[in-house]
């Protein structure tokens, strides 16, 4: 009991969930809204438990989930073979880095039109627009991260001899790690919004194929429910990142790990 | 190896003459501070026997070895500990193993008796963020004799700590210096410190940064603490004062 008086945190968060959701049901019934614009909370729990049961949600769920992973997984892949060429070479850097910035400038999401024309309405084009868009937030972060490694430390393994080779393993790789990790956070939900909305504008399956088919036939409930799906996705992706974060960075967080 | 001679004769380039003329030998297992007002290029100075930066002029050796690269001859204790955050405090020390390819099982046995030695037992398999800045800055030096170096350069490194800490570490120091027996330079920033720890003090003053006096303090061995009370160790702090009241630079 201690441990929550110190963290009222614990007790206040799923207040504040229970009275929104309360209110919600509430209003939405006192005020008789059609449950096209607006359905209740249970009636979203309802379609959710019938998504649940039906063995096409779980095939779709399957769809969205490869294409974003695939999609994240190229994003890191080419982030760090690009952000490792960038941070080293300087040449590399200076010629391509405006190149770079000014394909970050595009809404990427514009380009998934593009991607459909190339790549068909299969999962490719929903792949490569989950890359495209994760792509350069990783890069970024690792650039950032490669360039962060303290000089102090850079100098200290000189002294004692060290290659260039030695200083990138032993000093700027750990370095990069945090910033690395919190790319790959941002990265892994773009993955996922790159996923849907490459399905919202052209697919024969996956979440963002069910929101569509929901819309057209007026099944307001049933978007809510993948809405939820969705979120929750995101939600484990972020876990899961922050989970190999604190194995692999564990010293980027703990500034304060001291009197531990 | 037999007697060890550094002779420095270095010329610092460009237009601000950071060296000037400075010719010295060290004998082995000597301890040397070198002191002097800021901007005399006692930094400088270290960093040339480092092998981090060039020098214009002249000739600096180390063990016979022209320095004109990092030398696995030189250890080094910084200013900070810059310990690696990721590495246990063990696998910190073991850094200039790691870079040299040397022997590691031999080596790790070195590197466990220097932090006993350092009285950093227990904490091999820590993290530098869960010791105090006393005992970091005693792995950094742990680290800098790991692969038995011939000459020790220390950089300000006990600049951060404070006034108790400091004097503790002064003692340490003495003790590690007695047991391993390498030949040291350090840079510091107080006159009490070299006069405590020396056989010569370098007395370095500015703009060029060249040498005003070599001092030699005779002070017996092993020196306490009690020692810097004395009028003798008065005598030879007032002396190297009087350089840097000349410099008209208060630090």
């Amino acid at each position: 009991m201690k441990h929550l008086r110190n963290r009222p945190e614990l007790i206040l968060s799923p207040v504040v969930f229970v009275v929104f959701v309360a209110l919600w049901e509430n209003i939405v019934n006192l005020l008789e809204v059609d449950e096209i614009i607006l359905p209740t909370p249970s009636r979203i729990g309802d379609a959710l438990l019938v998504q649940f049961q039906a063995p096409i949600f779980w095939s779709n769920l399957w769809v969205t989930t490869q294409e974003a992973l695939l999609g994240f997984a190229f994003a890191t892949l080419f982030a760090i073979i690009a952000g490792t060429f960038i941070s080293q070479i300087r040449i590399v850097d200076k010629t391509f880095m405006p190149y770079l910035v000014g394909f970050q400038a595009i809404p990427k999401v514009a380009l998934a039109p593009i991607f459909l024309i190339w790549f068909g309405l299969g999962q490719t084009s929903k792949v490569v627009l989950a890359a495209t868009i994760a792509f350069f937030p990783i890069l970024i972060n690792i650039i950032e991260g490669l360039k962060s490694a303290d000089n102090d430390q850079i100098r200290m393994l000189r002294v004692f001899g060290a290659s260039r080779s030695q200083i990138f393993f032993k000093v700027q790789i750990p370095c990069a790690l945090p910033f690395f990790f919190a790319g790959l956070d941002v990265g892994i939900l773009l993955a996922i919004l790159g996923a849907v909305v490459g399905e919202f504008l052209g697919s024969q399956a996956g979440l963002g194929n069910m929101v569509l088919v929901a819309q057209f036939n007026f099944e307001t409930p049933t978007m809510f429910a993948i809405l939820l799906v969705l979120s929750a996705m995101g939600i484990i992706a972020h876990i899961i990142v922050k989970a190999f974060q604190r194995k692999f960075a564990f010293w980027g967080d703990n500034s304060n790990f001291i009197g531990n | 190896m037999s007697g060890l001679h550094k002779i420095y004769n270095t010329r610092g380039g460009g237009q601000t003459h950071a060296l000037s003329d400075i010719n010295f030998t060290a004998k082995k297992g000597e301890f040397i501070s070198i002191v002097g007002p800021s901007g005399c290029g006692k930094t400088t100075l270290l960093n040339i026997l480092a092998g981090l930066i060039s020098k214009t002029e002249g000739s600096a050796s180390v063990s016979g070895h022209e320095v004109s690269k990092p030398l696995p001859e030189i250890g080094m204790v910084f200013q900070a500990p810059t310990l690696l955050p990721w590495r246990t405090i063990l696998e910190n020390v073991m850094v200039p193993v790691e870079v040299q390819k040397l022997d590691k099982k031999k080596h790790l046995e070195k590197a466990k008796e220097l932090l006993t030695l350092a009285g950093l037992e227990g904490f091999e398999d820590k993290y530098p963020n869960e010791l105090s800045g006393g005992m970091q800055q005693r792995a950094g030096i742990c680290r800098a004799l790991v692969h038995s170096p011939s000459v020790l350069l220390m950089d300000e490194p006990f600049g951060a700590l404070d006034a108790m800490t400091r004097e503790y570490m002064n003692l340490e120091l003495l003790r590690i210096w007695k047991e391993s027996n390498q030949t040291i330079a350090l840079v510091t920033h107080s006159i009490t410190e070299a006069v405590f720890l020396s056989d010569r003090v370098i007395v370095m003053s500015p703009r060029p940064g060249r040498i005003a006096e070599i001092i030699t303090i005779d002070l017996p061995r092993p020196r306490t603490l009690d020692m810097m009370n004395s009028d003798a160790a008065g005598v030879f702090v007032k002396k190297i004062r009087h350089y840097f009241n000349a410099a008209n630079v208060i630090e």
